[in-house]
């Protein structure tokens, strides 16, 4: 079947089998790797893209569910040359050892940094309508979706807290 | 994963005509495309309903709120007038899954979640569940996970959502579209039935219904509400037990209590036997610690999900102390407003 999206500002046309994930295409049909496959059942975070702007887990989502749908990636959030916030953060902090879990770091961090500007509380947030500063406990509960096995936290919670002050 | 025919729904009767036993619905996709990857689930046709108009609003009802069923947990959760008027509804979401997760996933596609029991993710094993009438590995199995009331001899798991739970302290109904365009309106408890001997049904839905919404009543202005989930890490994993609480006080004393239970239960449990005995008394320790230990299932849990009862008192003591002001309330207790 056939599906048209668009990925990182760019309109794509995909041709797959019906079963394909949103991830496997990405991955397998636009030569897309940044994302990563770890779990492939939603529980790592690797996959982590933004759809229509929100922070979703690629491998649990059906390409042919996204015809007309915006897609961003890890290789369309910035380049080598022009990193984006998080991206640099990431890099200045050493926030990760194999890199594995990276991409899906950066782009979870992403939407979540976008989540808090809106105001959307957490389970750790002492209240519900006052917003939420960006404390460890905040940081930590807002990213708990993306694990990584290397455990690179302390440096990954650095990393957010830097990019997040630049904004 | 089994192949399967999809069709993208433009509206409900289109999708109503495509339903049936062989089909199944597909929403935020977060739980069915999980378990069809795994072939627990092997629908011949995917009915995907997430372009149908009218189902992703919130609006008034009356003095309360109806949730169109493809509105997202996060979108929910995050919703002024719930966190105003409904806080143990945005908390008990907010308890589950990761941001991700509850950007995708759906009120309809989370009250029909699957259980978390690891024999029925098996096809190795025997689950009456999973496959009717091959017997329960759970029985004899390990059980940490399993639920402690309303089980039966043919299935002991319990249901996971933690919304659920909040939606049942609430109130609040499932709004059922049929085949034929006919609107019904169900309790939680007569939306959700128990395993018997038929744990593979697990609602009264049927094959070609939709869920089109959950209605909330009017919002408790002035009562406290709490959600507080116990589970093995602090984020990110399902609830061993949790306890949702919403607490009007009428001056020194308990006035009207609504209590329900997660993790323990094959649907959201209800508490309303221990929240009548909290009614009309003073706050205090050794009132909640009775109340609390009138808690009794009806069969003997299993060995390893015996803990849970001593857990969910315990639990339970700590929500209605801060909930009474008997001690601090702490993230998770809220004081309901006028829904802004
Ligand atoms: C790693 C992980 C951790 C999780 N942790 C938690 C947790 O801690 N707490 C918690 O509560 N949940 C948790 N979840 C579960 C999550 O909340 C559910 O997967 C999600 O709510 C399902 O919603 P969905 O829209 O994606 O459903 P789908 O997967 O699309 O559908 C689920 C079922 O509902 C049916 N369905 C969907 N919409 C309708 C409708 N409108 N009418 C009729 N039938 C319908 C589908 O046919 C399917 O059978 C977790 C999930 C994962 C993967
Ligand atoms: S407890 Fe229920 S879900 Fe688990 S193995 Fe037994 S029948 Fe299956
Ligand atoms: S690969 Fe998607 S969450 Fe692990
Ligand atoms: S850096 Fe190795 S998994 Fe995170």
């Amino acid at each position: 079947m056939q599906t048209t999206l668009t990925v990182n500002g760019e309109e794509r046309r995909l041709d797959h089998d019906v079963r394909t994930s949103l991830l496997d295409a990405l991955r397998d049909h636009l030569g897309l790797t940044g994302t990563k496959k770890g779990c492939d059942h939603g529980q790592c975070g690797a996959c982590t893209i933004l759809l229509n702007g929100k922070r979703i887990n690629a491998c649990l989502t059906l390409a042919a569910m996204h015809e007309g749908d915006e897609v961003t990636t890890i290789e369309g959030l910035g380049t080598p040359e022009a990193m984006s916030p998080l991206q640099s953060a990431f890099v200045t902090c050493d926030g990760y050892q194999c890199g594995f879990c990276t991409a899906g770091q950066i782009m979870s961090a992403t939407g979540m940094l976008a989540e808090l500007k809106e105001g959307m509380p957490s389970h750790v947030s002492p209240s519900l309508s006052e917003g939420s500063e960006m404390t460890d406990p905040e940081v930590a509960e807002r990213m708990s979706g993306n694990l990584c096995r290397c455990s690179a936290y302390p440096f990954i919670r650095e990393a957010i807290a830097m990019a997040s002050e630049d904004k | 994963m089994r192949d399967f025919t999809y069709l993208r729904a433009t509206d409900a009767d289109a999708a109503a005509e495509a339903l049936g036993p062989e089909a199944s619905i597909i929403a935020g996709g977060t739980n069915l495309l999980d378990l069809m990857k795994l072939q627990i689930m092997t629908p011949e046709r995917l009915v995907d309903i997430t372009r149908i108009d009218g189902l992703s609003t919130i609006e008034e009802d009356g003095d309360g709120l109806r949730i169109g069923a493809l509105v997202s947990n996060a979108a929910l959760a995050a919703d002024s007038r719930i966190r105003a008027g409904y806080p143990v509804l945005s908390r008990a979401i907010l308890a589950g899954a990761s941001g991700q997760i509850r950007n995708k996933a759906t009120t309809g596609g989370n009250l029909l979640q699957r259980t978390r029991c690891p024999y029925f993710y098996d096809t190795a094993m025997a689950c009456n569940k999973r496959a009717p009438g091959t017997g329960c590995a759970a029985q004899e199995g390990a059980g940490r996970m399993l639920a402690v009331f309303g089980t039966s001899e043919h299935c002991l798991a319990a249901h996971p959502s933690d919304m659920a739970v909040g939606l049942r302290v609430l109130g609040a109904t499932v709004e059922v579209r049929a085949a034929d365009g006919a609107l019904r309106t169900l309790a939680l408890d007569e939306f959700y039935t128990l395993p018997g001997d038929r744990p593979d049904i697990e609602t009264t839905l049927a094959p070609d219904e939709i869920i089109t919404a959950v209605v909330l009543p009017a919002p408790r202005a002035g009562s406290v509400q709490a959600y507080r989930k116990v589970r093995d890490r602090a984020s990110y994993a399902f609830a061993l037990v949790s306890v949702a609480a919403v607490v009007e006080m009428d001056g020194d004393r308990i006035g009207k209590v609504d209590l329900a239970f997660g993790g323990v239960g094959p649907r959201p449990w209800a508490g309303d036997d221990v929240a009548a005995a909290l009614a009309g008394e003073t706050p205090d320790e050794a009132l909640f610690r009775r109340a609390a230990g009138a808690l009794e299932p009806d069969r003997a849990p299993h060995p390893d999900a015996a803990f849970k009862l001593p857990l969910l008192r315990r639990t339970l003591v700590a929500v209605l102390r801060e909930a009474t002001g008997l001690a601090e309330a702490s993230p998770g207790t809220d004081h309901a407003k006028d829904a802004a």
